[in-house]
């Protein structure tokens, strides 16, 4: 569920739907501070531009049904694309500079989180309470209410409400609910043709991808990379990869097919029991074209996204864009109580594994994500693995607390690709504790035999080893002569993981253990 | 006061010095320290992997090596987390709830419950900088972290500008972790090596000629990234340089 969109063409200032008004004035009355043009946190970016020949972009996560997905493999391929890496890494390191800078510039930050953490516990302690009340509200306003139980009910619903209206094409804002339930797909097989107006999700509808990240879903891509795609897709010059060129291209195309579709489909923010309306926050204005231009409109909410009161929306504002992107807002905050004149709009509340989620009583408090993405910005391995490597709907910290609700066993190798930093769970706008959330899910996983063989004889074996002080003198005195005695392939080879990248410390001549028995002991 | 020293157990292994370091230390403020014979490890590896079952055998052998005395002190604010937060795979007697709530970290233990106001006999004239284990800074609150908005601190700060000589500079990114992790570092090895040859290059880049931690489980990390890589970056422990290494 999703709103703020962005990427890497945006964030070097092309926005599809915002273009800077340019006009030559003088410092005191620039375009910024004369307040006709607005200091975008991603449009002060500055470009990073590449130098080298163009490195082929790393693709994400092998998926082979219902295997165990491998993040570590996929994270390794990222990481051997130095490019890829590299701008990942300063791209979303700069994002958690910027919301470190925003969050300074609030003296009640801390409090706004207690705060909204309060709220979503509050309303998903009461949701069933406040549920009923949005779904009443919605319709007094005229708004057609569905209830969906999983993914496939979702798209049956979407599928039939376009049905009845004959529609064939279908415009859509970003949502991650959309994508946990396979709607493009589906769609494609039923015969609807889906066109995304975020400017990242399109790039990677047409590139065949998942969003990497929730608020900036095309993030792993370099230019190069879009330059590329475009000129299949386009037909623009794969040589020009200027980023006004290629977003205009973008608009250019995706205009038409806007201004021609059937019906318009929207995600949600916030959706409010008190008034039955949603909120849309985007960057690039598109949730509000795929809401207004069709006379259609069908909004997908997970039952997470209820809030209580207008009131409380203040609270979250403040809080997602700054920590999302690390500017004050989104460009657009968008609020839909109703069907335009003469239309008609649907909202259709899905379910798809959070009630059941709601009862996990370690992980039942993930349902507070506002899907920010702050948590994936700051999470050093996030950063140098790209999100698609995580081969799940979710990438980065929240991912790995999320996904494997979703499938115990594919994603039951998720929670290791983390180092237990804790980073995420400080920048987490409603103080989702994610690393020791993670934490636990290992737990599960070693308690639902989910453990390589190799990790579980290891932990086994240092078990037995670290309980037996006989044994474990045995093993460090081995240990420290194994390493000065072995040659130096052996140490360096392929199965010591230690050793590929990194020196192996040096033995020293004794331990702590018997300097000390030498020094300070009688016995 | 009697203190248990707490020696992990790859410090027993690779890092003598820094145990040897925290015991003199200690003992110059006229502590009577005892090292317990029979102690392993606290049983981070095995619950940092989920094997909680595992653990419960090396935790019950800690707590009863420890819990005859006041204060437990170990250089290590990784493992001292383990303790005081995460020991749950022991049934929780009085004996393990004594333990985890007299169990200190060695930085804290001199700032906060000896107070520590000099170290006279501590010179330590290098350009150097502080890198922040994890569990250290957001794990027993070293220091004010990053992403919050809270006042700044920092306890190992406060203890290196009592010693003569030195000069901290900062990281680009202070609070991002090394990669270490304990198991990560070998079963995610790939990001765990990438993110300590980063970590490496910003402490290059910051002029810094020794790094210094609470934790030598990190800079066994980075020290292994800093040799594969060619570059000449030291590693010490800060036990070592309270207690009055020059180098």
């Amino acid at each position: 569920m999703k709103g703020l969109q962005s990427d890497i063409l945006i964030a070097m200032g092309a926005g599809a739907g915002t273009r800077p008004v340019e006009s030559a004035v003088s410092a005191d009355d620039s375009p910024v501070k004369n307040g006709r043009r607005l200091q975008h946190a991603e449009g002060a970016s500055r470009p990073l531009h590449s130098t080298t020949a163009r490195e082929p972009q790393p693709r994400g996560a092998r998926i082979r049904g219902n295997h165990r997905v491998d993040q570590t493999e996929a994270a390794a391929r990222f990481i051997a694309a130095p490019q890829h890496e590299k701008m990942h890494d300063d791209r979303l390191w700069d994002l958690r500079t910027k919301r470190d800078g925003q969050m300074h510039a609030i003296p009640e930050w801390e409090e706004l989180r207690a705060l909204a953490s309060a709220i979503k516990e509050h309303t998903l302690t009461h949701l069933d309470q406040y549920l009923d009340e949005f779904e009443q509200n919605a319709r007094a306003n005229g708004v057609h209410v569905h209830w969906a139980m999983d993914g496939d009910e979702h798209n049956q619903i979407v599928h039939g409400i376009l049905r009845d209206h004959g529609a064939k094409t279908l415009i859509k804002s970003k949502s991650m609910l959309t994508e946990e339930c396979g709607f493009r797909s589906y769609m494609a097989r039923v015969g609807i043709e889906v066109i995304e107006t975020d400017l990242g999700e399109r790039i990677q509808q047409l590139d065949n991808e998942d969003p990497s990240h929730v608020v900036v879903p095309a993030v792993h891509k370099l230019r190069g990379d879009v330059a590329e795609l475009f000129a299949t897709h386009l037909g623009t010059d794969p040589a020009d990869d200027n980023v006004h060129h290629l977003a205009e291209a973008q608009r250019q195309a995706t205009r038409p097919l806007i201004l021609d579709a059937d019906a318009g489909m929207t995600g949600c923010n916030f959706a409010i029991a008190e008034t039955g309306g949603i909120t849309v926050c985007t960057n690039e204005g598109n949730a509000d074209l795929s809401a207004n231009v069709p006379k259609l409109h069908i909004a997908s909410v997970g039952i997470e996204k209820v809030i209580p009161r207008l009131e409380h929306l203040a609270v979250f504002i403040r809080l997602l864009s700054r920590s999302a992107l690390g500017s004050p807002i989104t460009q657009y905050t968008s609020h839909i109580r109703g069907p335009r004149d003469g239309g008609e709009m649907h909202v259709v509340l899905v379910d798809n594994g959070r009630s059941a989620r709601l009862a996990l009583e370690k992980f039942w408090t993930s349902l507070k994500c506002i899907r920010c993405g702050a948590c994936m910005n700051t999470c050093p391995v996030y950063r140098r693995s790209g999100g698609l490597s995580y081969g799940a709907t979710y990438s980065g910290p929240i991912g790995l607390i999320i996904d494997p609700t979703f499938n115990r066993h594919k994603y039951s190798s998720l929670p290791f690709s983390s180092s237990l930093n804790g980073s995420c769970s400080n920048v987490c706008p409603v103080k989702i504790n994610i690393h020791e959330q993670i934490s636990a899910w290992r737990q599960v996983m070693a308690e639902n035999h989910e453990l390589t063989f190799v990790k579980k004889a290891a932990m086994k074996a240092a078990g037995v080893l670290l309980a037996h002080p006989a044994l474990y003198r045995v093993a460090i005195a081995t240990a420290d002569s194994a390493l000065n005695g072995l040659p130096r392939f052996a140490i360096y080879s392929r199965l010591n993981a230690w050793g590929k990248h990194r020196e192996v410390p040096h033995a020293p001549r004794e331990s702590f253990h018997s300097w000390y028995k030498r020094n300070r002991s009688a016995s | 006061m009697r203190v248990g020293l707490f020696v992990p157990c790859y410090v027993d292994a690779f890092h003598p010095q820094v145990g040897i370091a925290t015991l003199e230390l200690l003992e110059r403020f006229g502590i009577e320290v005892e090292y317990p014979f029979d102690q392993t490890c606290c049983g981070q590896p095995m619950t940092n992997s989920g094997c909680h079952p595992e653990s419960a055998a090396t935790e019950a052998l800690f707590v009863r090596n420890f819990e005859k005395f006041d204060y437990i002190v170990g250089p290590s604010g990784s493992c001292v987390h383990h303790v005081r937060y995460n020991l749950d795979a022991v049934e929780q007697t009085d004996a393990v709830r004594k333990v985890r709530a007299n169990t200190f970290e060695l930085v804290e233990f001199l700032h906060d419950v000896l107070k520590v106001d000099a170290f006279p006999w501590a010179e330590f004239p290098h350009r150097v900088a502080y890198h922040n284990n994890c569990n250290a800074l957001r794990g027993i609150g070293h220091s004010s972290m990053s992403e919050l908005r809270v006042a700044p601190f920092s306890k190992p700060l406060d203890l290196l500008r009592k010693v003569r000589g030195i000069e901290v500079v900062k990281l680009a990114r202070p609070d991002e972790c090394c990669g270490f992790g304990g198991t990560f570092s070998v079963f995610a090895e790939g990001i765990s090596s990438k993110m300590g040859h980063d970590k490496v290059q910003d402490e290059v880049r910051s002029g810094a000629e020794y790094v210094i931690s609470s934790d030598s489980s990190c800079m066994m990390h980075q020290q292994g990234c800093a040799e594969r890589a060619g570059l000449p970056m030291k590693y010490i422990h800060i036990a070592q340089v309270l207690n009055g290494a020059s180098s």
